[in-house]
């Protein structure tokens, strides 16, 4: 290749330089900063997503079952009438299985309140155990219905009482951690705006010239918009890679049986951590402009 | 050399005209006091006076870094203090200033630096990659244009700032004390990029203390004392 080929490629190659200076001492400080509140609230939306599939199951764990305990009638043994109340309910659409529970599993159950032994002179209740079809479970008036019919005297425990609290709980969880994600976006928002205030204050002289030479305030905005965007996204990416890291070593440690069988992580939940660089981007932009704008007021 | 290009929108009157303007810094005395005067098109004058006594001051009224604290500035026609904020960057491309210190941005090269005001036009690099390589040729910076500003000499850098205040073809071009850093043969031949200036069209008010500049240049006179402009004189062609 001839020199002035060589030259003309060059030409063709050459973009001009960025308008801001490229690089800033301060930028690693800022990216660990955001990386961490990244991270966080990866965290949190990973605990919102475990809290919300542990209520969902606790909810049909005990929408699934219904509890029966059978009054003995005269002349009737205890387990004769829980005998009798189950091949009442046995026949009922809507029931999947139907359990009368022994003295001995009875008595297990009362154990962690009562403790082991002792209760051969009290009159432990005779259970039956109901479990329902998920798709279509009986009704709790269905049930009575089968009962009366066949002359048992029992009562129905469901767990509505239950559910209800459950629900709360799940509710509050999820609530809570959006709630810790908003506070940390809050906090980047405001990381963001600092550092932009010192990015200015360390480029005023670049801005001002730039300001002078005919740039728009929407133009120098966007300067610090793109700078800061790519900065958060950069932190978005380590702070969601370190929780996917964190919470895929959990997934695969507790395998089928549960490590974590209060906030169960699955697999599915890691997709959403790639929302993470986007929205700290988007969040990092909208500061950063904002407070350009907001500086660049006070340049005549 | 091409520009964006002189506003379309021409306006027949002076380029930059003061009446009566003041200004004082905070609650100091005034710094400039009953200003007036207007810059004609195509007008060629020299503003001189000791340190101090509000040159460039005068010069960043007319670039809008700062707003009079009395009077009335008008630039192209326009009162610059009802100018609204999103037309003032469409103003000041119209006008071209060599900063007293060049302010070059450090972290360009001298081929950026000088393109600066054409790029903030919203020109594309195509459009505009050979005419700035030409004006650079012509202001003698040709094998120095990928170098950065550091490492230019206090001529080239002058001479660099020249080239960014003129790329985009400014209807007015300022210069504050363009000649302070360099030799007396230098300031000579700025002077006559300056003139060669002019005579393509653009009003020139340069600030200066160089009496022997401006006597040899044989142009008008404003000169300022202790802020208050002095009736207007000719600089004598030695």
């Amino acid at each position: 290749m001839s020199e002035s080929n060589l030259t003309e490629a060059r030409a063709r190659l050459w973009r001009p330089a960025p308008l801001l200076p490229k690089e800033d001492e301060r930028d690693g400080a800022l990216v660990f900063v955001v990386a961490v509140l990244c991270f966080l609230a990866c965290v949190a939306a990973l605990a919102a997503l475990a809290a919300d599939r542990a209520a969902t199951g606790w909810r049909g764990e005990l929408s699934g079952e219904v509890l029966v305990q059978a009054r003995p009638g005269p002349n009737e043994t205890p387990a004769l009438a829980a005998e009798r109340a189950a091949a009442a309910l046995a026949g009922v659409p809507g029931v999947t299985e139907v359990v009368a529970l022994g003295r001995s599993e009875a008595e297990a159950l009362l154990e962690p309140w009562l403790g082991r032994g002792g209760l051969e002179d009290l009159p432990v209740p005779q259970l039956v155990v109901v479990e329902l079809d998920r798709e279509a479970p009986a009704r709790r008036g269905a049930l009575d219905t089968a009962l009366q019919a066949d002359g048992v005297d029992a009562v129905i425990h469901d767990y509505e009482a239950y559910l209800g609290d459950v629900r709360r709980a799940g509710t509050l969880a999820r609530a809570g951690a959006v709630g810790t994600a908003a506070l940390i976006a809050c906090a980047a928002a405001a990381v963001i705006a600092f550092a932009t205030r010192a990015g200015m204050a360390a480029r005023r002289e670049v801005v001002e010239v730039l300001h002078l030479s005919g740039a728009e305030d929407a133009m120098l905005a966007r300067l610090f918009q793109a700078r800061f965007a790519k900065l958060a996204a950069v932190a978005g990416v380590i702070g969601a890679g370190g929780a996917a890291v964190i919470a895929a070593g959990l997934r695969a440690l507790s395998g089928s049986g549960g490590f974590l069988p209060i906030l169960p992580v699955d697999w599915s939940d890691l997709p959403w951590l790639l929302l993470c660089p986007l929205l700290a981007a988007f969040i990092a932009a909208l500061s950063a402009r904002r407070t350009a704008m907001e500086l660049l007021a006070g340049f005549e | 050399m091409v520009g964006p290009g002189r506003n379309p929108a021409r306006y027949e009157g002076p380029a930059v005209r003061f009446e009566n303007v003041g200004l004082r810094y905070g609650r100091q005395t005034e710094t400039l006091r009953d200003v007036s005067f207007d810059l004609e098109p195509g007008s060629f004058t020299f503003l001189t006076g000791a340190s101090g006594a509000g040159k460039t001051t005068l010069l960043k009224l007319i670039y809008l870094a700062l707003r009079p604290t009395r009077g009335l500035i008008t630039a192209f026609g326009q009162d610059v203090a009802t100018l609204p904020r999103e037309a003032v960057p469409a103003l000041r491309r119209r006008v071209g200033v060599v900063f007293q210190e060049f302010r070059l941005l450090d972290h360009l090269s001298a081929f950026d630096n000088a393109a600066l005001p054409l790029r903030l036009a919203g020109l594309k690099p195509k459009a505009y990659r050979d005419d700035v390589g030409e004006l650079l040729a012509w202001v003698g910076l040709g094998e120095r244009m990928h170098a950065m500003p550091a490492t230019l000499s206090g001529g080239e850098k002058q001479r660099l700032a020249i080239a960014r205040a003129v790329v985009g073809k400014p209807d007015v071009l300022l210069a504050d004390e363009p000649t302070g850093n360099v030799d007396h043969e230098m300031a000579l031949r700025i002077l006559r990029l300056f003139v060669e200036l002019n005579r393509l069209g653009t009003t020139v008010l340069i600030a200066s203390h160089d009496q022997d500049l401006v006597r040899q240049s044989g142009k008008p006179v404003m000169h300022l004392a202790r802020g208050k402009l002095g009736p207007a004189s000719v600089g004598r062609a030695a």
